[in-house]
């Protein structure tokens, strides 16, 4: 049958990029924070990456059987989400619990809500927030220095891990309390925090490769960080004080969330206006948990109350056609 | 100054290098010629002759039915072998006249005979038009008389001459214009007769410089003429697009050019005005291009209307490789096909072959990315139409301006899930435009009652 001709509708050409592409280059942005984190925490740090991964992909894979979905395992969504949560986890948590966020995060965020496209929230914030609404204790409890024994018998006797790291207050901490932080360090990442949230540098040079990509905008990180910056001059209590403000936006996750969290396409809004009012009010939300609050998870809580609010502010800034006066709202 | 590009639109491989620079060579047919009755925009024309009849070259063998119509021309000298229905290159089996050529060439009285335009009158140019059969070549084949002809003439500020070519692939405007500009440069003059006010204004894709440059030189004297160089982005040579470029106007899909100011016609149409008036001489022939990384020897044919696109592909040293799909028109907006056994009409102007078929993937689930919405030069949100058009939910597709989409493909192209979503929402408009018909239909039909 090799003389039969394919027909189909027009276009008849499609771009390279595609779905799986995208959700490499987010991987590959993402490496240079991964590799900081294991660095600066040790090789623990690697294995808690590998084991909320693996946690992920197989949730993902067993759900699809289980529900007989044609999955589609090469799209690395399953990888990045894991790869997210992971970095927002702190380098001395149980294995088992980063198990059961991989799998909250997959399985009741994104798979519950209908899988790649339909989550209403960012899976790797929501499992992030939820572990740390579950095990407040354990997911505050930053490390500063690194891990000694990073064996994998860890898995066994993993309640020992904590103590033998220093644990002490964290830059944003130390902000609260009226002291002044070294922005030098913050800016490498040599400080307390989750794996990947700690170097500043790692991420912006992960965001810049993103840019370069064009996978993201920066429309929604810089109304976000400088919106928040505003908020911290306005309502700081510091007034115009560098240290202080470059300490906020440094410290706390805001680098990481801004621009890889709260960019998730499916959780933020399409046009560029809408972007700029969900950037404009994670901003402002961070501030108010941060600043207002004494909530050290400001940024996940302020990122995923705009995703609740990203249709409502899709609907709000529906573009108008091309050469049409005005469109009647649609519900 | 004019803004030289537009919103959304995107970056393809062009593929023009394949055939751009093969000049175009006149191909003659060998086996019979068919016309189909419908190769425009409107009701399919009346045929003028039947069964066993000698017809010469420029002989009008249908004539137009009713005012949006197009007469048809013979492009050859034979006979009337039979009046059937034929396949032709949207798939569709049209009534067509079917010529045997007697392969003699036989013209018309009067054929081809020079006449100064400069002296002629408005309306014996627009009926020059209307008798040579000119439709838009550019694709769509919107009868060019009834373009010509707006409600006032002095309201036309601009007359556009399209020659982006912004479809990959395609070359026949570029060899056009660098093989023929002076027939493109006079047959705008002709157009500008019409409108008093009128400038002329050439768009030319910044892909094509020698061409540009040609252009300029030959109308530096010409203060009525301007020649605009537009970026090179698809689809730059959409009306739409094209308007707001060279003259910063918007149209929307319920508005033609006209009410703007403005008359666009693709370079191939100008170039058929001037031979219809300057040359009597009607259209009955074109160029071609054969291209893809399935045909052996890529290049461009001037050809006679009705010959067979196997006999092209033929002349072009046939395929290299076995083909999986056949496209007529170019690969963002042109048809696919089964068979290329199909005749050259007014509308059906190249030839693919594609050794892969790029677009035989998999859908997999929106990501919400927002390409297709940055991609739209239209500004719309397809991801959104194309769901609600999957779902029938018709009233929202209105609300979302669905109408308002020009099927030109960027979706489709950019987005990474491989999602149909030009294809649906072409097919949503095409459902509620016939809903809205029967409706119609039904209302007359209730009325008609009525009355009784």
């Amino acid at each position: 049958m090799s003389d039969l001709y394919n027909v189909s509708a027009a276009p008849h050409t499609r771009s390279p990029i595609k779905t799986n592409s995208i959700m490499q280059d987010v991987i590959i942005a993402l490496i240079p924070a991964s590799l900081f984190g294991i660095f600066n925490f040790g090789l623990r740090a690697l294995l808690v990456i590998l084991v909320t991964v693996l946690s992920c992909v197989v949730t993902e894979h067993v759900y699809c059987k289980l529900m007989k979905i044609k999955s589609n395992p090469w799209d690395y969504s399953d990888v990045l989400t894991g790869l997210l949560l992971a970095l927002n986890l702190p380098v001395g948590i149980p294995y088992w619990m980063a198990i059961l966020g991989g799998i909250f995060a997959i399985l009741i965020v994104k798979m519950l809500f209908g899988g790649l496209g339909q989550n209403f929230m960012n899976p790797a914030l929501a499992a992030r927030v939820f572990l740390f609404i579950s095990f407040p204790g354990r997911m505050a409890s930053f490390l500063l220095d690194k891990v000694s024994s990073p064996a994998v018998t860890d898995f066994l006797r993993d309640g020992a891990l904590v103590l033998d790291g220093v644990s002490g207050a964290t830059p944003l901490g130390q902000l609260k309390a009226g002291e002044t932080v070294d922005l030098l360090k913050m800016f490498v990442g040599h400080i307390g925090g989750t794996i990947g949230e700690t170097s500043a540098l790692a991420l912006l040079i992960g965001a810049a490769y993103l840019f370069y990509r064009k996978v993201i905008t920066p429309i929604i990180p810089f109304s976000y960080i400088l919106s928040f910056a505003v908020f911290a001059l306005l309502f700081g209590g510091h007034g115009f004080d560098m240290n202080y403000l470059l300490g906020q936006v440094l410290g706390g996750g805001l680098i990481l969330g801004a621009f890889f969290m709260a960019t998730d396409y499916v959780t933020s809004p399409i046009t560029p206006k809408g972007q700029i009012i969900f950037g404009v009010f994670l901003g402002i939300m961070t501030g108010v948990f941060r600043i207002i609050g004494s909530s050290v998870e400001g940024v996940s809580f302020a990122i995923l109350l705009g995703n609740l609010l990203v249709p409502l502010i899709d609907m709000f800034t529906r573009p108008r056609a091309f050469g049409k006066e005005r469109v009647k709202d649609v519900k | 100054m004019a803004r030289l590009t537009f919103m959304g639109g995107i970056h393809t491989y062009e593929g023009k290098e394949l055939s751009k620079d093969k000049p175009t060579t006149v191909l003659l047919p060998k086996g019979d010629l068919v016309f189909p009755l419908s190769q425009h925009i409107g009701a399919p024309a009346k045929p003028l002759v039947s069964k066993g009849d000698v017809v010469s070259v420029g002989q009008m063998i249908a004539e137009a039915d009713g005012y949006i119509s197009s007469n048809i021309i013979s492009s050859v000298s034979g006979t009337v072998k039979a009046i059937e229905r034929r396949l032709t290159a949207t798939g569709k089996m049209e009534e067509s006249i079917v010529i045997t050529n007697d392969n003699e060439y036989k013209k018309i009285e009067g054929y081809g005979q020079s006449r100064d335009y400069t002296k002629m009158s408005k309306e014996k140019i627009r009926e020059a038009v209307k008798d040579a059969g000119i439709v838009g070549l550019g694709g769509a084949g919107f009868p060019t008389h009834v373009k010509l002809t707006p409600k006032d003439d002095s309201k036309i500020d601009y007359v556009i001459v399209n020659g982006a070519e912004c479809e990959p692939y395609l070359t026949y405007d570029y060899r056009l214009m660098l093989e023929e500009p002076q027939m493109v440069i006079e047959g705008l003059k002709i157009i500008l007769q019409l409108f008093d006010n009128a400038k002329g204004i050439i768009g030319i894709e910044d892909n094509k410089p020698d061409v540009i440059e040609k252009f300029k030189e030959l109308t530096a004297a010409d203060s009525k003429i301007e020649v605009q160089a537009l970026k090179t982005k698809y689809p730059q040579g959409g009306e739409r697009q094209l308007v707001y470029v060279t003259t910063g106007r918007k149209l929307n899909s319920k508005k033609l050019p006209a009410d703007v100011g403005c008359i666009v016609n693709n370079v191939a149409t100008v170039a058929a005005i001037y031979k219809a008036v300057a040359k009597s001489t009607p259209l009955t022939n074109r160029i071609v291009t054969i291209s893809g990384d399935a045909v052996a020897e890529p290049q461009n044919f001037n050809v006679p209307f009705g010959m067979s696109f196997s006999e092209i592909a033929q002349a072009a040293g046939g395929f290299k490789a076995q083909p999986k799909k056949l496209v007529f028109g170019g690969p963002m907006m042109g048809h696919a096909m089964y068979s290329y056994d199909v005749p050259v009409t007014k509308t059906a102007n190249s030839l693919l072959g594609f050794v892969k078929d790029e677009s035989a993937v998999e859908e997999s689930p929106c990501i919400q990315c927002g390409r297709c919405y940055f991609k739209c030069p239209l500004n719309l949100l397809p991801m959104k139409l194309q769901l609600m058009g999957l779902n029938n939910e018709d009233e929202k597709f209105l609300q979302l301006g669905g109408m308002e989409c020009c099927g030109c493909g960027c979706c489709s192209f950019i987005c990474p899930a491989n999602r149909s979503l030009t294809q649906t929402i072409v097919q949503t408009k095409q459902r509620i435009i016939e809903k809205r018909n029967e409706e119609h239909e039904l209302h007359e039909l209730h009325k008609e009652h009525a009355a009784k």
